[in-house]
């Protein structure tokens, strides 16, 4: 570097030690994120409660929900034109309208909701009919094994077991947070399966069809596990949610 | 006759050659890339817009491992690894300049600079090592089977704050750029004037 030497003095290496120095901040910050974590989730938390603005919610486990879509656009369904299809080994096939929904026994649970990825949401009311419900109506038969799911979204699948889909805490939702749900959170109608990370509850929910065995569904033939317990599987370790 | 009186030739001075020119317009593609599909899969109001959610992963993921291909590329040029050293190096002046940005002293006398201010220096250091840590967490949130169950969390954590971080300096780095076109024009061409050489650069010998 002769050209710099009248104006310009080599120097030290500074440069090298910032770069370093980032990559052990970073190295670091792996270790220590669990510790991190928990402390900027709580901060965060209750920041996000008095934040009217919501500018909370765009920062990283600032709270909130995300929204994940697997497809470009998805149609608007409302009580107009929604239909739920109950099919497969069923002995009373039928499609049920919104209106037929709300006007079956409605069960409400409050649990926390947790994705795959990584954020939490505490405790909030889910609103809708039991899946075994449903199920029981179409009169299942004894060769089935499995529930399979799919949305009008055009993409979206799902899959339980049957003895899964038989569960209490197993709904076909039609609100949360106390709301009907709305276009961006699923809605009219979503699954809410509260055991399980959030991808089992497939939103847009438009078919139910009674299988044998079960299919994997749309994440889980990307890798993701086919149970997906909260806190046993995908690699995890999250709190149990219900 | 010719009447016109010609302008004194303004002196062009080179500051970059095709080597840099290329790795700075690459390294700043890949980088608009990862950035526009994180917006797409982070911020909600992107994320409803865009959708195709498993597309908008891949883009992101391939953009993110090529990022640091162009530098890497560009080591084989002697004009860019000349550069690199430049970046490298603090003199003593680097400290003045530092010094007179955190006082928010913007006298010429105060900042001087070689062929790259303490500013820039800092930042292609810090930027470098960033976009390193982005790339590690980044790999152990791709490839989700081959690292233990709490390296996945703590890579997210680590990858969606830094990302912020990244978000914000980048923010600054292009502000400067937009003021200052004649810094911008050394980067497209290639020139800058010897006049704003001698005022943003008064140590550089080119």
């Amino acid at each position: 570097m002769n050209s710099e030497q009248p104006g310009e003095q080599p120097g030290k290496p500074i440069g090298r030690r910032v770069l370093l120095g980032t990559l052990g901040l970073g190295a670091l910050g792996v270790v220590a994120a669990p510790t991190l974590q928990r402390g900027l989730e709580a901060f965060l938390g209750s920041a996000a409660d008095k934040d009217p603005t919501g500018l909370t919610g765009l920062l990283p486990n600032g709270g909130g929900f995300r929204y994940y879509s697997v497809t470009s656009s998805v149609p608007h369904k409302d009580a107009q034109n929604y239909q739920l299809k109950i099919d497969g080994l069923v002995s009373r096939p039928r499609t049920y309208t919104l209106a037929d929904l709300r006007a079956l026994p409605q069960t409400r649970l409050v649990k926390d909701v947790q994705c795959v990825t990584g954020w939490r949401v505490p405790d909030t009311p889910f609103e809708g009919v039991r899946l075994s419900a449903l199920l029981d109506a179409a009169g299942v038969t004894a060769k089935a094994g499995a529930v399979r799911f799919s949305c009008f979204d055009g993409a979206y699948t799902e899959s339980l077991t049957l003895e899964q889909a038989r569960r209490p805490d197993v709904l076909v939702a039609l609100r949360m947070q106390d709301k009907d749900i709305g276009h961006s959170h699923g809605g009219p109608v979503r699954l809410y399966v509260a055991p399980m990370y959030f991808y089992k509850s497939a939103k847009w929910l438009s078919g139910i069809t009674v299988t044998e065995d079960v299919e994997p569904g749309y994440w889980e033939d990307r890798g993701y596990d086919v149970d997906a317990w909260v806190g046993k599987s995908n690699g995890r370790d999250d709190e149990p949610t219900s | 006759m010719n009447l016109r009186v010609d302008a004194p030739p303004r002196a062009q001075i080179r500051r970059f050659g095709r080597s840099q020119k290329w790795v700075h317009r690459t390294t700043a593609a890949l980088m608009g890339v990862c950035v526009a599909t994180a917006a797409c899969l982070y911020i909600p109001q992107f994320a409803e817009l865009v959708g195709r959610r498993e597309l908008v992963v891949r883009v992101h993921e391939w953009a993110g491992l090529a990022l640091p291909v162009p530098v890497l590329l560009g080591l084989a040029s002697r004009a860019f690894r000349a550069d690199l050293g430049f970046l490298n190096r603090f003199g003593p002046h680097d400290r003045v300049w530092l010094r007179a940005a955190l006082h928010r002293d913007k006298r010429r006398a105060s900042r001087p600079a070689g062929k790259f201010n303490a500013g820039q220096k800092v930042y292609a250091a810090w930027i470098a090592g960033a976009t390193l840590v982005m790339l590690g967490t980044g790999l152990l949130m791709w490839f989700t089977h081959l690292t233990p169950i709490q390296w996945r969390t703590s890579a997210t954590f680590v990858h969606d704050w830094l990302a912020l971080t990244i978000g914000i300096v980048l923010a600054g780095h292009i502000g400067m750029a937009l003021g200052d076109p004649e810094a911008r024009r050394g980067l497209r061409t290639g020139e800058v004037s010897q006049e704003w050489a001698e005022r943003e650069h008064p140590l550089w010998r080119p």
